[in-house]
């Protein structure tokens, strides 16, 4: 009993000396949903990071032995019933509907490809500059392993969700920063000068709030010259999205420096002669980067939301650039999905990394006061 | 209270104003002007084009003045009923609008209605069984339903009716009824055909308000004022919807003010995929074929429905909250 | 016989929460006579407000009444609160109607989206078996009037946030009065209130309590006002009463060291400024999970070794003068250690 209590008091007084960081940490380890969130959106990056490694073929290789393929299955027990630890696939037979015409292909059971890890095939440039032939899991025989299918070129679908997915997840990261720039300067100047300026920048905040977004990035988008390369492309759609963006974090900036300007802290640091800059770096800042970095993490979500639908819509990111939303757009009519279900996967990838941005966004927001 | 009613809607012809100056720059904004692109289509039509005509309507559309005499005659040939001509469906722009604007409206606000009516009892239980299987449920819906961008769950709903019911699930309308004349029958077979459009675009805003309902009655229930009706004898389900559910609506009705144009965002992108007549899938399509008058237009009359919808917020608030009111 | 119209005896109300049991009242035991106040002193977060909602059973989740008996005797039946469940139509018939309660932030204990005539005609039509609203609005005019509210026909139709925060505390008083009820819970009623509007609040609830003959129980931590209005007095400190007597028999002989340091802790007019006012070290701890021992123990400059290994019973060291505290030794051989 008096040996708990003394265990019970050193760890409190531990929890006392503890950073700010250290107990956001400590909490949002706490938030179950938060962390597999944060493992997936971990594991999502990796991948899209090193897409080309994950991938089991160059995204733009055509094989044109298997056009609108289905996912391949993946098999452990064989025709004749023998189990084989190693996983494999079966070779492909096309084959034709004698009444629609209609190609489809079935599994020629005579020829068994075992599937195996880190095997050499298509070359590839990591991050663009590490040459390098391995691949992470597959198999080197050509046109047989589509884990997603292929699309109508007969390109493979899976390592183009991996490439996209560095895309996709990369536009919310660079569009969110331009965000955060503007949301910064537009909301510190409002709650921290107060007067006119804010006054004005609520009015626009006010009127940006209420326009329907997707229409004026429609809008602004096609307004894009048809000669811009891609990368030109994706920057000005980031900027785009952001432009219009940026006001849900103004508003938060706004609001905490609203109510840190007469905490009494920051009066006693101005009564003491502290210039604007100096309170706003020693007192402010660190008194709201918890809420700062709570908002960035669910503004991501809804760029990639946006950056998916616009290049759905045939106004975004365009080929050649693989994104989700461009993978998507092989999705758009009722024939394409009722015939090949399985080019609606990129969707998933959609709502599994939102729903992840989600749950990290909320578990931080539980976290962010950890004194509370 | 006059007051603030006058002053909303002064803001509003504001907002609006500068909307229309926005729905310019996006006609300007491709290189050359709409009369090129026009002329353009013309002479690839008829070949050879009569210079009178050509300047005929370059003096029509103002465009021998400069850029801001330009939005003056613009705007002022709109008040006169004249939006331009779309050159991609040979109509006036106006006859575009007045056939798909009020299905655009009816379709956002029979949305935004379902939305709320979903949402609300949902928000309720879920503030009040905090913690409970229910409330749980609720998350997952809210979670996914704003993490599943609405274009794609139109696909997975149109993929399932195709499969399951067989159905074709585009449009307003089947195709016997398209041009039919209104009658009980074609009202029947419009009914049908809402409800994918209608949850499609009403989830997002769905799992919106049931987050901000259940986080401000969670709020509300706290509140001395709850315990001192409680302490007044009143029946624990009579009071939590007299007194905190009543206070919690505060923040829904003007919660309209951002549901409503991410329920214009999302009917457009839906109406586009299930290609629906609204003026969404008319933007898009102007916008594709570079058709700048409609595109102008479009942007000003979707714009136009949620400043309006705000509008008719604000004013709904201040018949609902005497705090406001009595100001 | 006494006529007591309330007893609250070894009553327990915990939360169960994730962290653990927090044993917000924790056996408290009062007596409440006709006509008469009793005042419940103590610091904050010491179970005060908890035991008046457990007496109107209103505790909010998770907290839940769990032990002792609240003894109602309204001159007919005796029946123990304890005993019914928190939503049942017969404790909904007391709430409001027999025991009425006051609270802190008056301009927060009134819906801020009705006027005050509305919440008080409400608070008439529920106890009403006839709705009859014509004669209830004509009540709280009535009510309006006595509890001296300025321009009360103005006022009926007023929103609390037009109010000043002294007339919103008349108008939950008029509120609370209009069903003229047996019991008046206070629950720190002046606290948010300016000092000149606080002597005007405790001089308008004693003048009801002689007009209607009503009880009063009212929960402070303000010492002064309780030597103004109690006529017995029960100290609380984590949960738990410490001592309880007539407030005369208190403020001249307090027993327990929490309650002298109460006192000394209080101003006194014509005290030497050079003398510094005496504060209690420490804090009040949370008592969650608490171990079993003398809930003051950690800050008691009088502490014995029993103290950390027990917790003292409420014993009546003097006639009506209890007191949980190891320093008073138990008579007749009666054991001095509680549960």
């Amino acid at each position: 009993m008096v040996w708990r209590k003394k265990k019970a008091a050193v760890s409190k007084e531990d929890i006392y000396m503890e950073t700010q960081w250290q107990l956001v940490w400590r909490k949002f380890k706490k938030h179950k949903l938060a962390m597999l969130g944060a493992t997936i959106l971990l594991i999502l990056y990796m991948v899209g990071i090193f897409s080309e490694f994950f991938a089991t073929q160059d995204i733009a290789k055509r094989s044109t032995t298997a056009i609108s393929m289905a996912p391949t299955k993946i098999h452990f027990v064989d025709e004749e019933g023998d189990f084989s630890l190693i996983p494999f696939v079966y070779g492909l037979k096309q084959e034709e509907d004698p009444v629609t015409w209609r190609k489809y292909y079935t599994e020629d059971t005579s020829r068994k490809i075992q599937l195996r890890f880190f095997y050499k095939g298509d070359s590839y440039k990591l991050l663009g500059l590490i040459p390098g032939d391995i691949h992470f899991f597959g198999t080197p025989e050509p046109d047989v392993f589509f884990p997603f299918g292929t699309d109508a070129s007969g390109r493979c679908l899976y390592s183009r969700v991996l490439s996209a997915l560095r895309i996709s997840l990369t536009t919310g990261l660079v569009g969110v920063f331009f965000t955060f720039i503007l949301g910064c300067i537009f909301g510190g100047i409002s709650g921290f000068y107060g007067g006119i300026a804010d006054t004005i920048i609520q009015r626009i905040i006010e009127f940006l709030m209420s326009m329907p977004s997707i229409p004026l990035w429609m809008a602004l988008a096609a307004a894009f010259p048809s000669t811009w390369s891609s990368l030109q492309t994706y920057f000005a759609i980031t900027i785009i999205l952001s432009l219009i963006g940026w006001t849900a974090l103004a508003r938060v900036v706004r609001g905490k420096l609203l109510e840190l300007r007469n905490e009494d802290f920051v009066t006693a640091a101005r009564v003491s002669g502290a210039t604007d800059g100096y309170i706003i770096r020693k007192h402010l800042l660190p008194s709201f980067s918890s809420y700062l970095i709570v908002n960035v993490t669910l503004a991501i979500p809804t760029m990639i939301l946006s950056e998916t639908s616009l290049s759905f819509l045939g106004i975004g990111l365009t080929p050649p650039i693989v994104s989700l939303g461009v993978l998507l757009q092989d999705a758009q009519s009722i024939n394409t999905i009722s015939m090949y279900p399985w080019m609606m996967i990129p969707g998933l990838f959609v709502v599994i990394a939102v729903l992840a941005f989600n749950f990290v966004g909320d578990g931080l927001r539980d976290a962010a006061d950890p004194y509370k | 209270m006059k007051k603030y009613i006058l002053k909303r809607f002064f803001y509003m012809i504001v907002l609006l104003a500068i909307m229309s100056v926005f729905a310019f720059v996006v006609i300007q904004l491709p290189p050359g002007d709409y009369l090129t692109s026009y002329i353009a289509n013309l002479q690839q039509q008829m070949g050879q084009v009569d210079e009178a005509i050509v300047v005929n309507l370059r003096r029509q559309y103002g465009l021998d003045r400069p850029m801001w005499q330009q939005y003056f005659v613009w705007m002022a040939n709109m008040f006169r009923g004249d939006f331009g001509e779309s050159f991609q469906w040979k109509q006036p722009v106006k006859d575009l609008l007045i056939s798909r604007m009020p299905m655009t409206v009816v379709l956002s606000v029979i949305t935004l209605v379902f939305a709320y009516a979903v949402a609300i009892p949902i928000g309720i239980y879920s503030a009040r069984h905090q913690y409970s299987v229910g409330d749980y449920l609720a998350s997952i819906l809210g979670f996914v339903g704003l993490a599943t961008p609405s274009f794609f769950l139109a696909l997975i709903l149109m993929y399932y009716s195709n499969r399951v019911f067989g159905l074709s699930v585009g449009g307003f309308y089947s195709p016997e009824f398209q041009n039919a004349p209104w009658s009980f029958a074609r009202l029947w077979d419009l009914c049908k055909h809402l409800p994918i459009p209608v949850i499609v675009i009403g989830l997002a805003s769905m799992a919106n308000v049931i987050r901000i309902l259940r986080a401000t009655l969670l709020d509300e229930l706290k509140r001395p004022y709850v315990v001192a009706a409680r302490a007044r004898g009143l029946k624990e389900n009579t009071m939590i919807y007299k007194y905190p559910v009543r206070v919690a609506l505060n923040p829904i009705i003007s919660s309209i003010g951002s549901i409503l144009p991410s329920i214009v965002s999302g009917a457009t992108v839906t109406a586009i995929v299930l290609d629906i007549p609204t003026v969404g899938s008319l933007l898009y399509n102007a916008l594709l074929s570079q058709d700048m008058f409609l595109a102008g237009a479009s942007v000003l009359m979707l714009t136009a429905i949620t400043i309006v919808g705000t509008f008719i917020s604000d004013i709904l608030l201040v018949v609902i909250d005497p705090r406001i009111r009595l100001q | 016989m006494n006529d007591y119209i309330l007893e609250v005896k070894n009553l327990q109300t915990w939360f169960k929460l994730d962290t653990g049991t927090l044993k917000a009242v924790d056996d408290v035991t009062f007596s409440l006579r006709r006509n008469e106040t009793i005042g419940i002193i103590g610091e904050s977060g010491c179970g005060k407000s908890v035991t008046a909602h457990s007496i109107l059973r209103t505790v909010q989740n998770p907290g839940k009444v769990l032990g002792g008996q609240i003894i109602y005797n309204n001159g007919n039946q005796p029946v123990d609160l304890v005993k019914y469940a928190p939503d049942s139509r017969a404790m909904r018939r007391l709430r409001g109607k027999d025991i009425s309660m006051i609270f802190q932030e008056p301009m927060a204990s009134l819906s801020p989206v009705y006027t005050i005539g509305a919440q008080m005609v409400e608070a008439v039509a529920v106890h009403q078996d006839k709705k009859d609203k014509k004669a209830a609005k004509e009540l709280c005019m009535e009510m309006l009037n006595a509890v001296g509210m300025p321009n009360p026909e103005q006022k009926f139709n007023a929103y609390p946030h037009q109010l000043s925060g002294g007339q919103c505390q008349r108008a939950m008083i008029a509120l609370a009065m209009v069903n003229k009820p047996k019991i008046l819970i206070a629950d720190e009623p002046t606290t948010a209130l300016d000092v000149t509007v606080q002597a005007q609040i405790t001089d308008l609830m004693k003048h009801f309590q002689k007009e209607y003959h009503m009880s009063i129980i009212y929960i402070t931590h303000d010492m002064g006002v309780i030597a103004e209005m109690a006529d017995s007095i029960a100290v609380m400190y984590l949960g738990r009463v410490v001592e309880y007597g007539s407030a005369r028999s208190i403020f001249k002989n307090p027993l327990h060291p929490y309650t002298r340091g109460l006192l000394k802790s209080m101003p006194v007019l014509g005290r030497k400024s050079a003398e510094r006012l005496n504060a209690i070290d420490g804090n009040v701890p949370v008592p969650l999970d608490p171990p079993a021992e003398c809930g003051f123990c950690s800050r008691c400059t009088e502490r014995m070794p029993e103290c950390a290994n027990c917790i003292p019973r409420l014993l009546e060291v003097e006639p009506e003068h209890l007191v949980r505290c190891f320093r008073y030794k138990a008579q007749k051989g009666e054991n001095n250690v509680g549960k």
